[in-house]
């Protein structure tokens, strides 16, 4: 007897039948994947920096809140434990270019701090350069290309949280070097926190938080708990923790993200199940006569079911794949949009490959109850019905 | 003599209507011989389908036996008489019964992708089989674009395509005018005395009938007459 390949001229017949409600159907079925993508792009673009968070970096923020700051003099402090191999302040600037609604990534750094993040590549000259100059810059790629800057240009940015103590409009920063990175998008600016901090009239020696790189990782917890017990009692106490948790904790913030948009993609894939289910029982019903005739020539109850399933699979898949595909097209047109707001805006390919299996699942359950029907099919009782 | 290739023993069919049990073969008995050329007719509600339906396998007695070319047919499960249809029996139905999105040559291909033939053996069975119902040309046309005759015609070559014993034929040209009937009434002379094949055909037209070599008349489930 032939395999199961056999049944693939009727397989791809059926795409043939009524193209109208295959249409609506597909159609239906590429809007519910191309939400999921979207929503699942949203999902990664509000946690992804969890995943990029390194192991070895302990962050420490005012205990408060992480949009308190602290001290200028923590850093000397923290960067005095034996078990620091360095540490750098990071201040958010709140950075404006030309409009206030392009708003950018900029933080006020250390000099050091490029020596913690090896996944962030500032070629050795430009980081000489920017070393050596307090109003020179360091800037991701993907901000240079949008606006089209290069090394060497002076860029007014604005804050709209600092005002400068001689009230001129703007910081002018110079491009030193344009950096890439490995696992993140490159669209931040770094400048200098001496060249930032002394502009400001007031708010000066304060910085936003500590990042400290660890001799041993392992150690995250004892040195989190000796720096935080450093800062007790004092007028701003500390909570450190590694930058994972810290990520993590940034994206808790935004609320039950997850749960969220589980409850939408869940409510539209329901709703996909049942045009999809409807959609194959119709189809099962009215080839009562044409499953009953390749029963008649020797098809056996196994392959009309299977035949009845693929084709339940195969419109699913079908729509899956350019729901996800469309997703991914608007995910990759906007991230350069979107990636001041949204650093992370693409779908990940655990998502993707998630989406497919979604879609493998529920075409498996739309097609369930009418491949069962067609394989329990009566021959002799199915033809009087023609 | 020539050996019966289908032979009936005691055939019984019954139907259930809720409670109600309703009786429609009546212990049949019934020898066809290979090569036969049999009519089955009678009025409605006689039993005429339901014994093609259980010669044919499509159906399961509630008792008695058949046997065709040897094969003990009542006792075979749902599986081994699908593969056992697909090598031993060729059906023609009333109303031709092809898969509309098919072309009539994918449409009398059918059967062949149930066996090992490659798909250019398989093609090239098919467009035998519909030359030799005349339908040579008409091989990439769908049903919707043939007409009745041709539509059955496709039917036949369908059922021939895999060279089976037995031919079972459900009223095959009941939705056909004279001509086109006559056509199929002459091809099924054809595979009969030519091919050597056996065919078993309901019909209420007796003009078909007179085609065959025997008329068995069947009434309340059991044969009431014979001619030939």
């Amino acid at each position: 007897m032939a395999s199961y390949f056999s049944l693939l001229p009727l397989l791809s017949a059926a795409f043939y039948r009524h193209r109208a409600r295959l249409f609506f159907t597909i159609a239906s079925i590429v809007v519910a994947f191309m939400l999921f993508g979207l929503l699942g792009a949203v999902r990664f673009a509000l946690t992804g920096g969890v995943e990029v968070a390194g192991q070895d970096r302990i962050i420490t923020t005012a205990k408060v809140s992480i949009i308190e700051s602290l001290p200028r003099s923590y850093l000397t402090q923290v960067r005095q434990l034996a078990e620091v191999r360095q540490a750098s302040s990071l201040s958010w600037f709140g950075g404006i270019y030309q409009d206030p609604r392009q708003q950018l990534v900029v933080f006020a750094i250390d000099p050091n701090y490029f020596g913690m993040y090896p996944q962030i590549q500032v070629a050795p000259a430009g980081l000489l350069a920017w070393q050596s100059e307090r109003s020179a810059a360091v800037v991701g790629e993907a901000l240079a290309t949008q606006y089209g800057w290069k090394v060497g240009d002076t860029i007014p940015l604005k804050s709209n949280i600092y005002r400068r103590k001689d009230n001129a409009p703007s910081w002018p920063i110079q491009i030193a070097a344009i950096y890439r990175a490995d696992d993140q998008p490159a669209n931040t600016i770094f400048i200098h926190y001496e060249f930032f901090n002394e502009s400001l009239g007031t708010r000066r020696d304060q910085i936003g938080w500590v990042v400290s790189q660890l001799k041993h990782p392992h150690l995250a917890a004892t040195v989190s708990s000796e720096i935080d017990a450093l800062f007790a009692n004092s007028r701003q106490e500390t909570k450190t923790s590694t930058e994972k948790a810290v990520a993590q904790s940034f994206a808790n913030q935004i609320g039950n993200i997850g749960a969220i948009l589980t409850f939408i993609v869940t409510a539209v894939f329901f709703a996909m199940l049942l045009v999809t289910a409807n959609t194959m029982a119709q189809s099962v019903r009215e080839r009562t006569p044409e499953l009953a005739v390749l029963k008649t020539v020797g098809f056996n109850d196994g392959a009309v079911m299977v035949l009845v399933l693929a084709e339940s699979l195969a419109i699913t898949l079908v729509g899956a794949l350019l729901g996800l595909g469309l997703a991914w097209l608007i995910t990759s047109a906007l991230e350069p949009r979107l990636h001041a707001v949204l650093p992370f805006f693409r779908i990940p390919l655990p998502a993707l490959l998630q989406g497919v299996g979604v879609a493998a699942a529920l075409g498996a359950a739309a097609g369930a109850v009418p491949a069962w029907l067609a394989m329990r099919l009566k021959i002799a009782t199915a033809l009087r019905a023609v | 003599m020539t050996p019966a290739l289908v032979e009936v023993r005691g055939l019984r069919k019954e139907y259930r209507r809720g409670t109600e049990v309703v009786p429609v073969l009546d212990g049949l008995d019934l020898d066809i011989a290979s090569g036969d050329y049999l009519a089955l007719m009678g009025p409605s509600g006689s039993g005429k389908s339901t014994l093609l339906n259980l010669l044919g396998g499509l159906d399961q007695p509630t008792a008695g036996s058949i046997r065709v070319a040897g094969v003990a047919i009542e006792g075979l499960s749902s599986n081994e008489l699908a593969s056992w249809r697909a090598r031993h029996v060729g059906f023609i139905f009333q109303m031709y019964n092809l898969l509309p999105v098919l072309t009539a040559r994918q449409n009398v291909e059918l059967p062949l992708l149930l066996t090992r033939a490659s798909q250019a053996e398989r093609q090239r069975r098919a467009e035998a089989a519909l030359s030799l119902v005349g339908l040579a040309d008409r091989a990439n046309h769908k049903p919707g674009e043939l007409s009745g005759g041709q539509e059955q015609r496709v039917g036949i070559a369908r059922a021939i395509v895999t060279d089976p014993d037995l031919l079972l034929c459900d009223e095959p040209t009941g939705d056909l005018d004279r001509k086109s009937g006559d056509q199929i009434l002459d091809l099924f002379d054809a595979l009969n005395r030519e091919a050597g094949k056996t065919i078993i055909m309901v019909t209420h037209d007796p003009r078909a009938a007179a085609r065959a070599r025997r008329i068995l008349y069947l009434d309340k489930g059991a044969l009431v007459r014979e001619e030939r």
